[in-house]
């Protein structure tokens, strides 16, 4: 079983998550690109949220102009050592403007979950014994960082200038 | 030996600040936490592999080894005697200095980890990202702030490195390993040009200082010699240039297969033109975005807490005479300083019969009280696994010399046939197919003759126990790889490699040599050179020049045609 954390806090899971070849339920769906690029028309028309799960292979930029389409984009990861979504998070967030949820799924660890906050990622598909304290802990171990990335937050040069 | 009565001196380096030091203390105590996820068994050993590399935590065959960060191969003597403290209190009483300039322990218990890491912490020193898919130690130039060749110091330049890419959270689970080496003269001594990526403080034509940034070299299984990315970045860009190559790399790098995942297999694959507009791609939007804009006041503030010692004058600029010994030491451990009346040392850790690299903590100790007493408390540690003294007075060098010798530090042999880079090997390393360690020093003992060292002159083997190239094989003048044939070692030798600013891949000889029959055919070689060489040639020139097949011949002793 997995849960989803969103703001700090469990929350529930909207959409539903369908397989390529199933018929497309009512109300929010997550697709993948490929199942998107294939029914892009009927998916657009239907009024209704959309997601698109892509692979670590799946450069976003493929979305082109259709990010914006999408409130949900799900960056998965095949196994925690292909750090190519922590990229493709910093790239929607910052050259392709996008301001919906970008989910983590897959297999992560604990000890990745700060890096995907510092990068974009604002939702976490979690495993059960996966709790709040858990994820708290996780992005306070580090109070302070030498880079800049897309959460904005201070970097040690900037508060070195600031004293 | 020297005493207790030497004073420690603080050498001019970079210091951690509140920031630096609450850094590498959180660090420590989220490692901590991550080993006793390991031990409670939280954590299989499969999650914790990465996380205990990203902090210089290896399996090896008989124990656990801890690799320690010496950032640009600069070392306070406080920092060493904490390093001699720790092999005395923690391990077998040594250290194994690498070729990433850091320090290793070889006999290293998983749960004395976090205590030794807040030992360093406390010296300003760390473990974070000495192994694992991430940007590894920035080394540097050893001669970096004495010699006169350089443009300017390129150690603020590899702090500034060093800090950006700590838990860079975009890049910490990259496809594969990513080595920077900084510089900033024409001679390289940090093997640029066979590293992922490497930046060259140079001038442009305009007399203004800027960095030419080179990727996409390599040794391992496919040799790479790295492409030009840019002749002149801005010094307020560089980060932002450095980003826009590490985005490419991680963004466009293959993952589905281990051995071609380096930055070398993108670039030569893409080829270096398109790899260019990629990263022009990334580094225009990051200029644009400007969050990575290095601002001259942050790297003025680095670079004066390097700023050169504050040298005597009026000191005599000559080198004592004191004996033949200590002229044969001289004429090859010595390099030229910047400023008059002083000397830069190398010790070479490499008196043959030593493991090449290897220091116990007595000896550690002694350097310490050396570095105090006549190098401003300072010491470099060379990829070519020696030690060096930056700043030291002519007039001491036969004080130097003699306490060197009481070590068994004194091997008048820096660049010379015996001055060997060999890898840990099958001794110590899981990776190994055969050992390294007894193969250098088989050559070593065998080229002992100092005189006949000498006559040979430059000559640089380096030796690795496997494919991986540690002991960089690929950049040797003569090069060994030890391979595995059914259970049995052989050794293969190329020919012909460099890792200096004359980079060039060594060429493979042909079928392998046996443990006792290697440094037999080594010797066949370089007698080849001694026999054909012409005024002034060293033994590289003369490969060049002559080719393979006359070395080849005499290897395997086939009479010339």
């Amino acid at each position: 079983m997995t849960k989803l954390i969103k703001s700090g806090a469990y929350a529930a899971d909207t959409y539903n998550a369908i397989a390529d070849d199933a018929a497309l339920p009512d109300g929010a769906v997550l697709v993948s690109l490929a199942r998107f690029q294939k029914d892009r028309e009927a998916l657009l028309a239907r009024n209704t949220p959309i997601g698109v799960k892509l692979q670590s292979s799946e450069n976003p930029e493929i979305l082109g102009d259709d990010v914006n389409h999408f409130s949900l984009i799900a960056l998965e990861f095949p196994k925690f050592r292909d750090g190519r979504a922590f990229s493709w998070a910093r790239m929607l967030r910052t050259r392709l403007g996008f301001t919906g949820e970008i989910r983590a799924v897959g297999d992560f660890l604990y000890d990745q979950v700060n890096y995907q906050h510092r990068v974009g990622f604002d939702a976490w598909e979690v495993p059960d014994h996966f709790t709040i304290e858990m994820f708290n802990r996780a992005l306070s171990e580090m109070t302070n960082v030498y880079q800049p990335s897309t959460d904005g937050k201070k970097t040690i040069r900037e508060l070195r200038a600031a004293r | 030996m020297l005493n207790a009565i030497v004073k420690p001196v603080d050498p001019n380096m970079y210091r951690y600040d509140e920031f630096d030091a609450q850094f590498v203390n959180e660090r420590v105590e989220q490692f901590a936490g991550q080993v006793a996820r390991r031990l409670s068994g939280e954590l299989t050993e499969d999650q914790f592999k990465p996380l205990r590399l990203m902090n210089g935590l290896y399996l090896q065959l008989h124990a656990y080894m801890l690799r320690i960060a010496v950032p640009y191969g600069t070392l306070s003597s406080k920092q060493m005697r904490r390093l001699a403290h720790i092999a005395r209190t923690y391990d077998k009483d040594f250290g194994h200095f690498t070729t990433r300039t850091n320090l290793q322990f070889n006999w290293i218990k998983l749960v004395d980890v976090p205590q030794i890491l807040r030992e360093l912490a406390e010296v300003e020193m760390h473990c974070i990202q000495t192994s694992g898919n991430c940007v590894r130690n920035v080394t540097a130039d050893q001669f970096a702030g004495a010699t006169d060749e350089e443009i300017e110091d390129p150690r603020p330049l590899a702090e500034i490195i060093r800090q950006w890419s700590s838990l860079h959270p975009e890049f910490v689970f990259l496809a594969r390993k990513f080595k920077i080496a900084v510089g900033a003269c024409e001679r390289d001594r940090a093997a640029m040009q066979y590293h992922d990526m490497a930046v060259q403080i140079v001038k442009n034509a305009q007399g203004r200082v800027g960095y030419k940034v080179l990727a996409g070299g390599g040794m391992g299984r496919t040799p790479y010699i790295a492409h030009v990315m840019s002749e002149f970045v801005e010094r307020e860009d560089i980060l932002a240039y450095l980003e826009a190559v590490l985005r490419v790399y991680n963004q466009d790098s293959r993952r589905d297969n281990i051995h071609k995942q380096r930055i070398k297999i993108l670039i030569n694959t893409v080829g270096p033109e398109e790899m260019r507009r990629r990263v022009a791609r990334e580094f225009d939007e990051l200029k644009r975005m400007g969050t990575l804009q290095l601002p001259r006041e942050e790297l003025d503030r680095i670079t004066a807490y390097f700023a050169p010692p504050a040298f005597e004058t009026g000191l005599p600029d000559t080198i004592p005479e004191a004996g033949k010994d200590f002229a044969d030491w001289v004429q090859t451990n010595i390099h030229k300083h910047r400023a008059a009346g002083y000397a830069i040392a190398t010790i070479t850790l490499k008196t043959p019969g030593q493991v090449p690299g290897d220091a116990t903590s007595a000896q550690m100790d002694v350097i310490a009280d050396l570095m105090d007493q006549f190098s401003v408390g300072e010491v470099r540690v060379t990829h070519e696994q020696n030690l060096v003294l930056p700043h030291v007075r002519k007039k001491d060098l036969p004080a130097i010399y003699a306490k060197l010798k009481e070590l068994d530090f004194a091997a008048p042999n820096a660049g010379l046939i015996t001055d060997i880079i060999a890898c840990p090997g099958l001794d110590y390393c899981d990776l190994a197919n055969a050992r390294s360690i007894p193969i250098a020093q088989r050559i070593a003992k065998k080229f002992e003759n100092l005189d006949r060292q000498h006559d040979i002159g430059e000559l640089k083997i380096k030796i690795s126990g496997c494919i991986n190239a540690c002991g960089h094989h690929h950049a040797g003048h003569i090069g060994i790889l030890g391979v595995d044939k059914k259970g049995v070692e052989f050794y293969q030798l190329q020919l012909g490699g460099s890792g200096a600013e004359d980079a060039s891949i060594g060429d493979i000889m042909g079928p392998g040599f046996t443990e006792h029959e290697i440094a037999d055919a080594v010797e066949r070689v370089v007698n080849v050179y001694l026999k054909t060489r012409t005024p002034g040639e060293r033994f590289l020139d003369t490969y060049r020049r002559i080719g393979m097949a006359p070395f080849k011949d005499a290897a395997y002793e086939k009479e010339a045609a």
